[in-house]
């Protein structure tokens, strides 16, 4: 390998001898890292052919798909779009003031700092996770998956938002300044016109990752067709899983071809 | 009108501006020229407060007999002063997104409450003075076009109409036709002119072509280097003179293009006179 680097390194024109260690040295961090991680990850390539009769009999009986209960998911997929309209849109409420308030050019390092930190702190955590912990304080349902899309959908936005905020070009600003407008004026006449597009076409692929999320939320018991889905998994209906696959994959690459029709409207 | 003392503005490890006194007295059209560099823009973003002097040094600005900063802070009714303080950009700084007559109504902004602004309830009264305004610019027609599909010249002359419907008494002109083509630059400077004429604003305007400044301007203050070399009236900025006091950077301050547009005009009234006997 070494001696076929040289070869290309003499053949090319100039590399620095630099960049190309440093590149060699990339390399052999990412291999480092995939035969570190090959025991943790417990690989076992082989049981894929060796079990490949158990997988079949699976396979088989989710085959043909039980569509007789359909009305019944349909019903439960429309709450997991409720869930999130919902989420999202208190989420995009939310993120326009956190977002202004976490760009680096418009509030000073002690106000973006730490709304940066909580931020940060919503995203982190998955929904899921927030999903089990509203389970537990508001109940079983639709509301906690609400919430829980609710607090991590802030931070994202919060800090897309604020990376359009600070990418934004700031003469104009300055032109709505220097006719004696306040901060707030500056901001809603300088800087949301020239964001607003990219809000919008971030607003809506959060809502299509959310219709997405909300089929897991349900698992945890946090509403939609997630609930339905765990426990038909969880009976061994096999069938009726298959069908409630299908229709989630129908209904979220609807909602995506949707939405990324509208995102191109905005951009 | 507008009182400069001991302005100095240190850059990283160069000095911006050096030691800057100057005085401009109310209903004045001055020029300020300079090639690029010598300090026109930083002076004049300066005056109307966008940016601030070295601290402790003493420098103070005053714009219409109140204080806009002094030892390199912005006084704490900065933002009542620029409300009488019209500024024109180079580029512009028009919000290319929203309506001509919006970026107008900008101008409002210092008398018209937050909360009517933000959701744009104008008064009649000041849509009406926009409206005013943009006639008088010669961009009425535009009024609901979107900001950005206007041309440069144009987005230029709306945003004089910006500071018109501010009711600015102090017009500053941060290098308004350096952006510009020929043509366009005349008609800007011919309003520049016309309001001042017509309004008693006091103008200060900084060009980097001294012809625009001995056609339009009585005095000029002449920068090099952050410091003034000259303030005195236009007429005597001869080659000759431009040249004592810039050196070979006086070149840069006579533009080609100028006289390429005055000849041009010239050409086409020689060239309608000839045709016009042929024709009849």
């Amino acid at each position: 390998m070494t001696a076929q680097s040289t070869l290309l390194v003499s053949t090319q024109p100039p590399r620095s001898l630099k960049s190309s260690i440093l590149n060699l040295l990339g390399w052999a961090l990412v291999l480092a890292a995939l035969a570190w991680s090959w025991e943790g990850a417990d690989m076992r390539p082989l049981d894929l052919i060796k079990d490949s009769g158990n997988m079949a009999t699976l396979a088989a009986d989710f085959f043909p798909p039980n569509f007789s209960d359909w009305k019944f998911y349909l019903d439960e997929i429309i709450v997991t779009f409720h869930l999130a309209v919902w989420g999202t849109f208190l989420a995009v409420v939310c993120a326009v003031p956190f977002g202004i308030l976490s760009s680096e050019n418009i509030a000073p390092w002690w106000v973006y700092q730490p709304i940066r930190r909580v931020m940060d702190a919503c995203r982190a955590i998955n929904e899921v996770v927030f999903a089990m912990l509203f389970v537990v304080s508001v109940g079983l349902g639709p509301f906690a998956g609400v919430l829980a899309l609710w607090v991590h959908t802030t931070g994202v936005l919060a800090k897309l938002f604020s990376e359009a905020v600070e990418a934004i070009d700031p003469q104009p600003v300055e032109g709505i300044r220097s006719t004696g407008a306040t901060v707030i004026e500056e901001v809603i006449f300088g800087v949301i016109p020239q964001v607003l597009p990219l809000w919008i076409s971030y607003s809506l692929y959060r809502f299509e990752s959310n219709v997405r999320s909300a089929t897991v939320l349900g698992i945890v018991g946090a509403g939609g067709i997630g609930v339905v889905l765990w426990e038909m998994i969880r009976g061994f209906y096999f069938a009726q899983t298959c069908a409630i696959m299908i229709l989630i994959i129908i209904s979220v690459t609807l909602i995506d071809l949707v939405s990324q029709r509208l995102r191109k409207l905005f951009v | 009108m507008i009182q400069i003392k001991q302005l100095t503005k240190t850059f990283k490890n160069t000095k911006g501006l050096d030691d800057i006194n100057a005085t401009i007295e109310s209903g004045e059209m001055v020029a300020l020229i300079g090639s690029s560099g010598s300090g026109k823009s930083t002076l004049m973003r300066h005056i109307c407060g966008l940016m601030c002097c070295d601290a402790d040094s003493g420098g103070q600005i005053e714009v219409l007999s109140r204080i806009m900063q002094r030892d390199g802070r912005l006084s704490r009714n900065a933002r009542q002063v620029r409300t009488e303080v019209g500024v024109i950009f180079q580029q512009f700084n028009l919000v290319d997104r929203l309506s001509v007559m919006t970026n107008v109504l900008m101008g409002a902004l210092g008398r018209v409450p937050t909360w009517r602004a933000v959701s744009n309830l104008f008064p009649p009264v000041e849509r009406r003075l926009g409206m005013e305004s943009l006639a008088r610019v010669g961009m009425a027609d535009k009024a609901w076009q979107r900001a950005s599909t206007l041309s440069g010249g144009q987005q230029q002359r709306v945003a004089i109409a910006r500071a018109l419907t501010q009711r600015a008494k102090v017009l500053l002109a941060d290098e308004p036709i350096a952006s510009l083509d020929p043509e366009s630059s005349r008609i800007v400077m011919d309003i520049l002119a016309q309001i001042h004429r017509e309004d008693k604003i006091t103008v200060v305007v900084s060009l980097h072509q001294v012809e625009y400044a001995i056609r339009y301007c009585p005095r000029t203050i002449a920068l090099r280097h952050g410091r003034i070399v000259y303030d005195g009236p236009s007429s005597a900025l001869t080659p000759s003179f431009l040249k004592d006091i810039y050196g070979s950077e006086s070149e840069e301050l006579f533009s080609p293009a100028m006289d390429n547009a005055m000849r041009q005009q010239k050409n086409e009234l020689q060239r309608k006179s000839a045709t016009a006997p042929a024709a009849a």
